[in-house]
């Protein structure tokens, strides 16, 4: 390991940097973008777990009409927290945990451009899922919903909705920075020769995400504050009665809400586009097309929000207007479904439990995408708006859309992380689980949403002709749990040494990941590649013979070896800045609710941490 | 940043993976604007969505009112604000000078344009107080205080920001640490200095010029 | 692993089954939707056009579905993995992506033209509409007949064949209002006024419920609109313009003493001094077949229940306790049956 170098004497400085490489103590101050990807990965799992049991308790109150599981209070906690979590706490940060990852690994460089940056994203976004889960001990959860719809949530009268407002923008800050981050890293850089069209799918998404975080987070970020300055300091952004406007929550909320939309699926997206061109043993079709569909859903993303709001009485020429704007974002979304179905066209493919997820996505992204658009017949919309309807509709989007696709990631990347494969055989049960539990829960939400069960009502009447299919939805969703189940016994089982060891490219794949060692070493690259092909790595690897088909290359191309380099390779050094600098934040937070004054220890302590971290040296020294 | 062949974090992120001793020079591909520019670029591309937000609730809120400013709150006094307004537009100025300098190397004034440019913004900052204590309405009156509050708090809490951000760099440039052509920091700085500046003008425009 | 191949043969014929199981009951569901708050079984003109619209999205829906994934389905068998087979090494085709791209776009535009039109439609405003304005509170909903000066709660009377014509106003939150088989939802906004218009076709009760999240009680917000020939509408308006009468005797008596020191504050019974405008008028109370948000059946036992201690059958419900005796319920319930 390149650790030769950090190990010289250190002088006494306060400003000194850590230098620990193993241990918890290296995974707090690290600043290696792989180990921060392992970080959000399995914060972002747990918080999974979190929303999924919270989803249980919800479905189980409503697998009977007149149930007393959960009271009004406790279910109207529940599914505000359980929609936080999976947004901001679950999918967002799981498409981090792969950009934080894989962006460095997939464009050839050593780390991210800002590495501590990256690190205090993560602290920042660890201590906010923390600080909105500590509601529950303080005096309840937000239980104004995850849209908290203005003036409801400026009266709701725990601190839940404080926690909310001042919680979700400490999340913002953590995604405003990752995106600052990834978007100077991908475009300074990419390994020489690593042009924009030459980038793998994955990394245009990561690229168009980051751009979307960054014009969105911001908007929400207004409308928080607003909320959070309407609760606590008697402002009127929201009241009526001194003239405030409700309905300016939601074109905030909204002109975010949705762009946050594609920041959820753009990221699965990238890794289906990955997965299907490896275990079809096929480059990706009409690669232009999916980047440039990619890019005109983060551009049409802008334009549809109030297609959420078609029954707050905007006026007809609003309502056709964006109407029309919610049609026309599914063609480039279809254009996604032709290439994936034609990358798959004439390959030679291969089912393991990656590609099924992937397959999976691809299969119910077409539901989700349909039901959509049906949205956008607005005399109909205000017929499904706010039932059961719009609930199977996005977790269509969402679950069989984003987790799908995460799922294919883990079981995809796994090797490439750790070293070793999942087992196959745990991951195909997995997978079937997870896909019959989905539509067994998701897939009569649309007929009972069709029968008029509204959405967020914690208890429904008898003879509404809807409890067989609650009854049904119920039982998917335990089986979904009795799935993730499986994969965790999977992820203990697979760790036994040797039993599913993977070398540096375990699925013969195609992009620069797969060029260096499982797992990959600090420093990532030996050295830096230069690049002269889309999916430069299949082509070190294999040629197009005259039939059209793959002909191996052989003279070596395989994993590189080892260099003598590695030892003059300087790595940034950990710091203890990052953390400091987010537990600031944290303080303020929690002061911000609980003693206005304290705010400034908070904000002393992360000026404290930033102060040291623009002046601790560049290295160990 | 700092000593070292460090990828990433500042000038050096102009070059793949930084120093890689031994192994040949690569050059990134990309990488024209130096990676604190270009993140301060992208950082300032976000605060003016974060201030289209508070436009866009500002003129939301004002164009389903009856009265603006409401009946028994006198319009706002312009000598003040206007005085700050000229301040602030002379320190970007003396921070473009500042810039300039730094691209230049000359450490001794880059400092003293820096300093000048941190004096003027406190000074701004100060008048936004006098001002505040001399209004007779609160935040919580009404939406119409409500927003001039909010706005120009929001924008005085940018021009600390910007405050101490340069003071940073005037350290580091004292120091030492930013010569040899290192005016990335200063740079990027002076960006997000002029931003707020920008700001500033468009909200003086809409909450004192536009009656 | 011998487990997991076992299974792959034994796995492949239980997805088919429930598959198939999962047709069967849709099918069957599509048969019996019988839920009194279903919207594919539009009862008036409003919701009629919706419906339709519907009717065409789902079928081309249907058919892309299908068309789809048997697409995606044949890819995935017929070009698996067997020996021998090689992938063909090719990037895209410019045309078929071309063609691709247009269909959908086509498919829209068809889907447009009807939608815009219809959104245009339906904003207008009847001839001879009947005027109602419906205010939302926590968690119920007051009705106004302007013309008749008469006020009522949760049970909207309408006359059929006529357009009722409704300004939606809220007191405290964003509130939705919602009549499935007679038209869509409405948000009813503090601050301003919406307007919506609908049509029944028959008599008879239709069902709805407040669609937006209102607070602890969303669940517990709904209502009803029972329609009537017009003859028998202008009976009913005639009925409920009548101030109650006093209750002079027995239990009611004493219930209405009693109404008037505590219930009086928030409530209304016209011609008697109880004025309040915070709950609903009770004028005509024992005339409505469901109380509290149209949530409970009218009576004895659960008005018993509603008077004694409101928050525990209706979380939330902003109706205090005022700790009467067993007794005293007994009363008060007595008088409130007493206002046909």
């Amino acid at each position: 390991m390149a650790t030769a170098v950090w190990e010289q004497p250190r002088r006494r400085n306060i400003f000194a940097r850590p230098t620990a490489t193993t241990g918890w103590y290296s995974w707090v101050t690290t600043v290696d973008h792989k180990k921060i990807g392992i970080l959000y990965g399995v914060t972002a799992f747990v918080f999974f777990l979190l929303g999924g049991l919270e989803a249980l308790a919800l479905r189980t109150q409503l697998a009977t009409p007149d149930a007393d599981v959960l009271s009004a209070d406790l279910y109207n906690q529940f599914f505000t927290m359980h929609g936080i979590t999976m947004i901001f706490l679950v999918v967002m940060p799981m498409g981090v945990a792969f950009f934080n990852y894989f962006v460095p690994l997939m464009i050839g460089a050593r780390d991210v451009a800002f590495p501590r940056l990256n690190a205090l994203s993560y602290w920042i976004f660890l201590f906010g899922g923390i600080f909105i889960y500590s509601s529950f001990l303080l005096g309840g959860a937000p239980d104004g919903g995850w849209f908290g719809y203005a003036p409801l949530s400026t009266k709701l009268p725990t601190d839940g909705m404080d926690f909310y407002a001042v919680g979700l923008q400490f999340l913002g800050i953590a995604s405003l920075a990752g995106a600052v981050n990834f978007i100077v890293t991908i475009l300074n850089m990419r390994a020489p020769g690593m042009t924009l069209m030459r980038m793998p799918v994955f990394i245009w998404m990561a690229l168009v995400v980051s751009f979307l975080l960054l014009f969105a987070m911001p908007v929400i970020a207004v409308a928080l504050f607003e909320l959070m300055f309407d609760r606590l300091f008697g402002t009127n952004f929201f009241q009526v009665a001194a003239g405030g406007d409700p309905v300016l929550w939601q074109h905030l909320f909204w002109l975010f809400g949705h762009p946050e939309v594609y920041i959820l699926i753009l990221p699965a997206m990238g890794i289906v586009s990955e997965v299907l061109p490896t275990f079809s043993r096929k480059p990706l079709f009409g690669y232009a097309a999916v980047v440039f569909a990619g890019a005109a859903i983060g551009f049409m993303g802008w334009g549809v929000w109030a297609h959420h709001m078609f029954a707050v009485g905007l006026g007809p020429v609003a309502n056709a207007a964006f109407a029309l704007s919610t049609m026309f974002i599914a063609v480039p979304t279809g254009v996604k479904i032709f290439n994936w179905i034609g990358t798959m066209w004439g390959g030679s493919l291969r089912f393991n439990t990656s590609m099924l997820f992937s397959v999976g996505f691809v299969a119910m992204f077409i539901i989700g995408g349909l039901s959509g658009v049906s949205h956008s017949i607005v005399p109909h919309d205000a017929q499904q708006t706010d039932t059961y309807y719009v609930v199977a509709h996005f977790h269509y989007v969402l679950f069989g859309g984003a987790l799908f696709g995460i799922m294919s990631g883990l079981y995809y990347w796994w090797p490439k992380i750790f070293g070793h494969r999942l087992g196959e055989g745990l991951g195909k049960l997995n997978f079937w689980l997870w896909f019959i539990g989905f539509n067994l829960t998701f897939g009569p939400m649309h007929i009972v949403g069709l029968q008029g069960m509204p959405r967020r009502i914690y208890t429904y009447p008898d003879g509404m002709g809807w409890n067989l299919w609650n009854l049904m939805e119920t039982v998917g969703a335990f089986v979904i749990a009795v799935s993730t189940l499986v994969f965790l016994v999977n992820v203990a089982v697979s760790r036994r040494k040797g039993r599913y060891e993977a070398g540096a490219d375990p699925w013969d794949a195609r992009t620069l990941e797969w060029s260096i060692p499982s797992p990959p070493p600090e420093y990532n690259f030996a050295e830096i590649p230069v690049i002269t092909h889309r999916d430069d790595f299949w082509h070190k690897k294999y040629f197009v013979g005259p039939g059209k088909t793959a002909e191996p290359v052989f003279s070596g191309g395989a994993a590189e070896a080892e260099h003598e380099a590695e030892h003059h390779i300087h790595m940034p050094s950990p710091s203890y800045f990052p953390v400091i600098a987010a537990f600031g934040l944290l303080v303020a937070a929690y002061a911000v609710i609980f003693g206005l004054p304290a705010v400034a220890i908070g904000l002393l302590i992360t000026t404290l941490g930033f102060f040291g971290w623009v002046f601790e040296p560049g290295a160990a020294e | 940043m700092g000593a070292g062949e460090v990828p990433g974090e500042g000038g050096r992120a102009a070059r793949a993976g930084g120093g890689v001793t031994g192994a040949r020079e690569v050059r990134a591909q990309g990488a024209e604007i130096s990676a604190p520019a270009l993140g301060m670029i992208l950082f300032i591309a976000s605060e003016v969505m974060f201030f289209a937000g508070l436009f866009g609730a500002y003129f939301t809120i004002r164009g389903g009112a009856t009265g603006w400013p409401p009946a028994g709150t006198a319009e706002l006094e312009i000598w003040i604000p206007a005085a700050a307004t000229v301040l602030l537009m002379v320190s970007s100025v003396t921070m473009h000078a500042a810039a300039e300098a730094a691209g230049h190397g000359r450490d001794a004034a880059t400092a003293r344009w820096l300093l000048i440019t941190i004096a003027l913004g406190a000074l701004f900052l100060g008048g936004q107080a006098f001002e505040y204590s001399q209004l007779d309405f609160t935040v919580s009156d009404h939406s119409y205080g409500t927003l001039f509050y909010s706005m120009t708090g929001f924008h005085a809490l940018h021009v600390f920001a910007g405050l101490v951000m340069l003071g940073l760099v005037w350290i580091k440039t004292s120091r030492g640490h930013l010569s040899h052509g290192r005016s990335g920091p200063v740079v990027a700085a002076g960006l997000y200095w002029h931003f707020v500046d920008v700001v500033w003008i468009l909200l003086f425009a809409t909450l004192y010029l536009l009656r | 692993m011998e487990l997991f191949r076992g299974l792959k043969a034994r796995g492949r014929r239980f997805l088919l089954g429930v598959l198939a199981a999962s047709f069967a009951l849709f099918g069957s569901a599509c048969e019996t939707n019988v839920g009194p708050q279903d919207f594919l079984t539009p009862e008036g003109p409003v919701a009629r056009r919706a419906d339709g619209l519907w009717d065409v999205t789902f079928a081309i829906a249907v058919v892309i579905f299908v068309v789809v994934e048997a697409v995606l389905v044949f890819t995935l068998v017929k070009f698996r993995r067997r020996p021998g087979r090689e992938a063909a090494q090719f990037h895209g085709n410019t045309k078929l992506e071309v063609i691709l791209t247009l269909i959908p776009t086509l498919i829209l535009a068809g889907l447009a033209v009807p939608t815009v039109k219809a959104i245009a439609d339906l904003s207008k405003k009847s001839e001879g509409a009947l005027d109602v304005t419906v205010t939302a509170k926590q968690f119920w909903w007051e009705y106004k007949y302007p013309d008749a000066g008469v006020v009522t709660a949760n049970e909207m009377h309408v006359p059929t064949r006529t357009p009722i014509f409704l300004s939606l106003e809220s007191t405290d939150v964003i509130h939705s209002f919602w009549i499935p088989d007679l038209t869509g939802t409405q948000d009813v906004i503090p601050g301003r006024t919406n307007n919506m218009q609908f049509i029944a076709d028959e008599p008879g009760t239709y069902w709805g419920q407040c669609k937006e999240y209102c607070g602890l009680s969303h669940a517990n917000m709904r209502l009803r609109v029972i329609a009537h020939e017009p003859a028998e509408f202008e009976r009913w308006l005639q009925d409920q313009s009548q101030p109650a009468a006093n209750a002079t005797s027995g239990a009611a008596a004493e219930g209405q003493q009693i109404f008037l020191q505590t219930c009086v504050n928030c409530h209304a019974v016209q011609g008697t001094e109880a004025k309040g405008t915070i709950g609903p008028d009770l004028t005509h109370f024992a005339s409505r077949e469901t109380f509290a948000g149209a949530t409970f059946a009218n009576t004895t036992e659960n008005l018993r229940k509603w008077v004694d201690h409101p928050a525990a059958i209706k979380p939330g419900a902003p109706m205090p306790d005022y700790g009467l005796s067993a007794q005293e319920i007994d009363a008060v319930v007595a008088y409130l049956q007493t206002l046909e």
